[in-house]
């Protein structure tokens, strides 16, 4: 059984105890200890189910790369799945539970899944969604969906605080081990401003654990001065708790700070994550322990021999009583010492090399430990925890020679570099051949803005697998990217002492000779149960490139990303390729390094401030007056404003009848207002205009339509002569940024030597629209200026005051009423709209939002960018060659709407329609014509573009586009309607109300 | 995501600072060009694995149009400069050139 | 004349830092090319200060002009007196290509001051706010809106679009929330 040791625990605190639950037991743990440590000392190695197979699953690792011990964090709001244990802090009221098993942990009607093991193999996926089709839909899918999903998702909303923060450095260096102390200590020397980031609580990495010597003392002390050092230095910023998540273009960094994970409700943010620009990278990232590939490494119990290691030093926790150690390196061998130092019992070495010679083994035996040499675990005796191992030779095939009873299997591989962050944006890998592992080239780094070098890696990660020569690398290292940085570093290096190891002999099958059933039982990829067998069936299946095998495989698809499967499965497939490793190369190492919560990648980002949300100065009181709120682009414009039980559509047809028998009020804030002046004004204008700007006399308005270089309308409005040199330009709501962008476009790129200047103006301005027979009267209410029809004449302006505000009002009519436009400083529009409401009552003055304000200008036949308009329709095509000037010798548009399939007979073009019995043309519905085409549809010869129930006319009218246009007046025509129904419908003038204008005119 | 320093008011820009504008020094054809005088203009964009031009526009900051050389494989930029100029300038001519001796040329 | 009204009423939030809503604030948009002679005399006129340096900004009292780009100024006065800065840049300016145009009710003003003000900001804008010249006016971003910000007495005044007010509020207020320091 796994237990606390009486002694021991550098990490942990026992005079501090915690209380938390798994699976709803009660347990206790220490301040220090990582929830996976406090499980072992529970006794709890059985911590999950693995994906496909529902094969019982312990705890392999103590840190990141943990494929197996992935829980349920929290509840409700707290709630969060496929947290690893070997990464989760304990904290007092900590609730986990364990995932991806039914009913229970320990009984798991899932498991059922293993019998047919044999019809889940390398490829299910891909095999059954080609045949049989039937089975797929009636056996497979439900099959899969039951066991499908890793954890669970969440039932609530993320109840903590997440946010962003920006920083910049010369040099960025992560991991925190001796490696990253020692080139933070180099690259501060230089003045650099250097930030270090390490993504455990603690910092120093393995060194501590190994036992190493620095600068002849404890790892530890060098640590803890170095540490000190540093925190006092300016430059030197630190961060703990901080995964370097990816490196990408230009020396972008992104790192997930957990902040509050181990202390939930303390009101801080839960992870913040870092959004940095670092001029150099060193990526002292470390190395990750390999498992071995012998039939039952799966079963719980079979451990990392770093993870056990770390668990009796870390958190003075054994994983068992009897461990049996299985390597092919010497590094192994500090398990054996450390487990025997501790206490425990370690029955047997089993060394796959031949000959071992090493310092350490001559320790682990001058302490009476058994080794035994060239030989292999055949394999793991045991179901929910190991038993025994059974032992053979490494070069046979698995006749068993002997059997040892244990309950930990401690098991190394040898080790691989972390180059994640070395490789995310292009750094290139060479293959090490003395220590079976691919290392970063760094004659092929991943490169920055000015083509230098932009990562570099450092130590173990390096390489440099030992303290000594990790230490002395990333000395080396960080000395160079300070010289690459035209700066000097000062202070001496410190240097390591360790105990030496000798070489490693890679090892990739156990044993070598394995036959099929034990190939079968040798789980490469934990989490999403891929074995030795299924790599080369995928092989055989041809497979052969790396990166389809392990689509095929799912090897390394699961949340640890292949951490460690990814090099042990390359090496299988080269087995089964026959070719060399380095030419079967890895997969692609991509951004995160171990997954960031998306909480922590949508920071600030959520309920209220999700996205900006524009809002005029009138906003408060639409708000308070029950408007009815539609998104245009990013502003709220009320689209009604109903009164009691009023229904939307009653609603706008009340503001519609009563705008045209009295007056109404419509917030026109959001309208672009663009002012352009300078000696080229008018130049300009003509040139970004079909018609002409340049001749529009001082006071008065003008229709306008804009073209893109294609001819192809973009965007309409009124342009307004303030003075001889300046106009103001109205462009659509949606148009304000992008039109002045394209001006500023066409100003700074093109014409830079015309003397011009624009300014967007839109929010200075609130602006209202007060529209209706009544509206003069209204308006004459307020008192100010002249609004009669003599001073102030349909398409004029007039600047003023109303109601005692300065103002400009427009006299122009989008709705075919009587209709003034004004425009009142910001700040005062609330104050001026409130007057109008106020003076209007006797009036009959209501709001009127922008549905009413639709459907009145489609009875009138006006055009609306968006609906009129797709990106391919010109202003040809709506009848609105009135607006466009044969005069001018260019504008923007001109060359494009003069290609020759724009004059086509055949291009649809603007009508009215009325439908035969009066009901509205559905959205969206076509005009069918005769035949099918080649698909086998029917044939259309247009559609309808803005169709409306008129309250006015009392049915339904609508705009569409047609072949032929308005030479089709008074033909009969057929919409298509849902599901399979037509409705016939009469080509008629676009104009239905007040044809002459004699309303707005007056 | 880039940095690209806007040569206007030189802020070391944040990709996220800045809008894209695609191909740069794209000769303007107007009425009286031909069909494929207006076709290439509108549409036949370059698209090099290697030595581009480029359009940006310090959207969140100066507001400027400004022009860069970058290599699109590497990321490498060569250089920005203001958007004035009928063609790039001599010495990032020459930079490309010396960092790039296969490139062809600007034309 | 009804008093003009900033966009959220003052809105104030305390937390690491004090986010205070001011204004109205006067602001004129003033548009020349540095090479236009009658500028700096424009300025001077307007606001008393001198023509700013590219990326800066020039404070006298309740007073200031900023550099918005190579052809663009901001001036910032006291609500009231924009009609009079008007006439002095137009007096002054003359016939010279310029465009002048009042923009306090374009803007938002928000004062975020305190020891760590500075970190309020870094969590919204990707500006290396530790490299800028103590003068320096820095147009960015904050989250998703376009901001303008420089130092003032105590912290910092940020500046956005009316419309985005309560958003920057909300941004703000999330980014000073206690607990939350950098460090």
């Amino acid at each position: 059984m796994s237990t606390r040791l009486q002694k021991g625990g550098r990490l942990i605190d026992r005079s501090s105890a915690v209380e938390f639950t798994f699976n709803s037991k009660r347990m206790r743990g220490f301040q220090g200890d990582t929830l996976a440590a406090a499980l072992l000392a529970n006794d709890q190695m059985l911590v999950g189910r693995s994906f496909k197979y529902h094969r019982p699953r312990g705890i392999v690792a103590s840190g990141a790369e943990e494929p197996n011990a992935l829980i349920n964090m929290g509840t409700g709001a707290q709630f969060a799945p496929n947290q690893r244990a070997t990464t989760t802090e304990l904290f007092a009221g900590l609730t986990a539970r364990s995932q991806n098993h039914w009913p229970s942990l320990e009984m798991d009607i899932g498991v059922v899944n293993g019998l047919f093991a044999r019809f889940l193999p390398a490829g299910f996926y891909y095999k059954t969604f080609i045949h049989p089709r039937a089975a797929w839909k009636h056996v497979f899918e439900p099959f899969i969906r039951q066991s499908a999903g890793l954890g669970q998702a969440p039932t609530e909303a993320d109840g903590d605080r997440y946010e962003h923060a920006y920083a910049f450095c010369d040099i960025l260096i992560a991991g925190g081990g001796i490696a990253g102390l020692q080139a933070a200590l180099v690259a501060a020397s230089s003045g650099a401003r250097v930030m270090l980031l390490e993504q455990n609580a603690h910092w120093g990495g393995r060194a501590p654990v190994d036992g190493d010597l620095i600068n002849g003392k404890p790892a530890e002390e060098w640590i803890k001065a170095v540490l000190e050092a540093l925190g006092k230095m300016e430059n030197v910023t630190m961060r703990s708790r901080c995964m370097v998540a990816g490196s990408y273009d230009h020396g972008y960094v992104l790192a997930d700070e957990n902040i509050a994970d181990h202390t939930p409700g303390d009101g801080r943010p839960k992870h913040r994550l870092w959004r940095i620009r670092a001029g150099r990278i060193i990526a002292a990232t470390g190395a990750l322990e390999r498992p071995l590939a012998f039939a039952g490494n799966d079963i719980p119990g079979v451990m990392l021999a770093s993870a056990v290691r770390d668990y009796v030093v870390n958190y003075g926790v054994s994983a068992g009583d009897r461990t049996v150690l299985v390597t092919n390196n010497d590094d192994a061998y500090r398990t054996a010492i450390a487990l025997r130092e501790a206490g425990l019992e370690v029955p047997l070495i089993i060394d796959a090399r031949a000959e071992v010679t090493g310092d350490l083994p001559a320790k682990a035996r001058a302490m009476g430990i058994r080794i035994t040499s060239g030989r292999a675990v055949v394999k793991v005796k045991g179901g929910a925890r190991v038993s025994g191992v059974a032992i053979g030779l490494q070069a046979g095939e698995g006749a068993v020679l002997e059997e040892v009873v244990c309950d930990v299997v401690a098991m190394s591989g040898g080790w691989s570099p972390v180059v994640h962050l070395f490789s995310h944006c292009g750094g290139k890998l060479i293959w090490d051949d003395a220590q079976a592992h691919f290392r970063p080239d760094s004659a092929r780094p991943p490169t920055n803005q000015d083509g230098a070098s932009m990562v570099f890696a450092a130590g173990a990660a390096n390489g440099a697998l030992q303290g000594d020569a990790a230490l002395a690398d990333a000395g080396r290292v960080a000395s160079n990217v300070v010289g690459e940085l035209g700066l000097k570093t000062r202070g001496k290096l410190a240097k390591a002492v360790v105990c030496s190891e000798a070489a490693m002999e890679p090892v990739w099958v156990m044993p070598q000779g394995a036959n099929t059933v034990l190939r079968a039982k040798m789980w490469l990829d934990f989490q999403n149960d891929v074995k030795v067998s299924d790599v080369q069936l995928a092989a055989r299946e041809g497979y052969t490139s790396v990166e389809h095998a392990k689509r095929y495989t799912t090897l390394g698809m699961a949340t640890d990303q292949g951490k460690l499967s990814n090099i042990n499965g390359l090496a299988v497939l080269s087995g089964a390729l026959n070719e060399p490793i380095p030419a079967v190369g890895t997969t692609t190492f991509r951004p995160p390094y171990t997954p960031v919560p998306l909480g922590a990648l949508a920071g600030e980002s959520r309920g209220e401030i999700f996205q900006p949300l524009r809002r005029t100065p009138m906003h408060a009181w639409h708000e308070a007056h029950a408007a009815y709120l539609e998104p245009v682009g990013l502003w709220r414009r009320a689209y009604c404003y109903p009164r009691g039980p009023e229904t939307h559509e009653q609603a706008v047809h009340r503001e519609i009848l009563n705008t045209r028998a009295n007056v109404g009020l419509l917030d026109a804030s959001t309208l672009g207002k663009i002012v352009v002046k300078g000696p080229d004004a008018g130049r300009f204008l003509d040139m970004l205009y079909t018609n002409v700007m340049s001749n529009l006399p001082v006071g008065k308005c003008r229709y306008g339509l804009m073209c893109n270089e294609q001819g192809f309308l973009s965007d309409d409005g009124v342009v307004v002569r303030l003075s001889e040199d300046s106009w103001l330009c109205h462009t659509t709501t949606g148009g304000a940024e992008r039109i002045h962008g394209w001006m500023e476009d066409w100003l700074q790129c093109e014409w830079w030597d015309w003397q011009v200047y624009t300014a967007n103006v839109t929010e200075q301005y609130a602006q209202i629209a007060v529209a209706g027979p009544k509206a003069r009267q209204l308006l004459e209410k307020l008192g100010g200026m002249d609004v009669s029809k003599e001073s102030l004449p349909f398409m004029g302006f007039a600047e003023g005051t109303l109601a005692g505000l300065p103002v400009r009002v427009y006299r122009i009519s989008f709705s075919g009423e009587l209709s003034y436009e004004i425009a009142v400083a910001a700040s005062q529009g609330l104050a001026l709209w409130e007057k109008l409401i106020a003076a209007g009552a006797d009036l009959g003055v209501q709001p009127y939002g922008t549905e009413a304000m639709h459907v009145m200008r489609a009875e009138k036949g006006f055009i609306m960018m968006g609906d009129e308009t797709d990106g391919t329709v010109i202003p040809q095509d709506l009848n609105l060659g009135w607006a466009i000037s044969k005069k001018k010798a260019d504008y923007l548009g001109k060359r494009g709407q003069e290609r020759t399939y724009l004059a086509r007979p055949d291009r649809f073009k603007l009508a009215g329609f009325e439908t035969l019995d009066g009901s509205v043309i559905p959205d969206g519905a076509y005009i069918i014509a005769e035949g099918v085409n080649a698909n086998g549809q029917r044939n259309t010869q247009g559609r309808v573009t803005s169709t409306y129930h008129s309250p006015t006319l009392g049915r339904g009218i609508a705009m569409g586009l047609i072949v032929g246009g308005m030479d089709r007046l008074g033909d009969v025509v057929e919409f298509n309607t849902l599901p399979n129904g037509t409705v016939k419908a009469r080509v008629v003038d676009p104009v239905f109300y007040d044809k002459e204008g004699e309303m707005q005119n007056v | 995501m880039l940095i690209l320093e806007c040569p206007y008011c030189g802020v070391k820009a944040d990709e996220t600072e800045l809008a894209p504008g695609y191909e740069a020094h794209l000769k303007r054809f107007g009425p009286s060009s031909s069909p494929e005088e207006f076709e290439a203009y509108m549409f036949a964009r370059k698209n090099p694995k290697g030595v581009h031009f480029e359009r940006w526009r310090h959207a969140y900051g100066c507001g400027k149009w400004f022009l860069a050389a970058r290599d699109t494989a590497t990321l490498e930029v060569f250089g920005t400069y203001p958007a004035q100029v009928g063609e790039p300038p001599a010495e990032i001519i020459a930079k490309i050139k010396a960092k790039r001796p296969d490139w062809k040329g600007f034309k | 004349m009804s008093d003009p009204v900033s966009a959220l009423g003052l809105a104030r939030f305390d937390g690491f830092a004090t986010v205070q809503e001011i204004g109205p604030l006067g602001m004129i948009s003033l548009r020349a090319g540095p090479e236009v002679k009658a500028l700096a005399k424009a300025i001077k006129a307007a606001v008393g200060t001198g023509l700013p340096a590219p990326r800066r900004i020039v404070v006298a009292g309740d007073r200031a002009a900023g550099w918005m780009s190579p052809d663009e100024y901001l001036l910032v006065m006291p609500y009231a007196d924009t009609e009079a800065a008007m006439a002095a840049i137009s007096k002054t300016m003359g016939a010279e290509h310029h465009l002048a145009a009042v923009v306090s009710d374009a803007r938002a003003v928000f004062d975020v001051t305190g020891g760590k003000a500075d970190q309020v900001l870094r969590k919204l804008m990707p500006v290396d706010i530790g490299q800028m010249a103590p003068d320096e006016l820095r147009r960015s971003r904050a989250a998703q809106v376009a901001a303008a910000f420089w130092a003032i007495d105590g912290g910092y005044r940020v500046v956005c679009f009316r419309s985005v007010a309560g958003y920057m509020m909300g941004l703000l207020t999330h980014s000073a929330q206690p607990g939350s320091e950098l460090n």
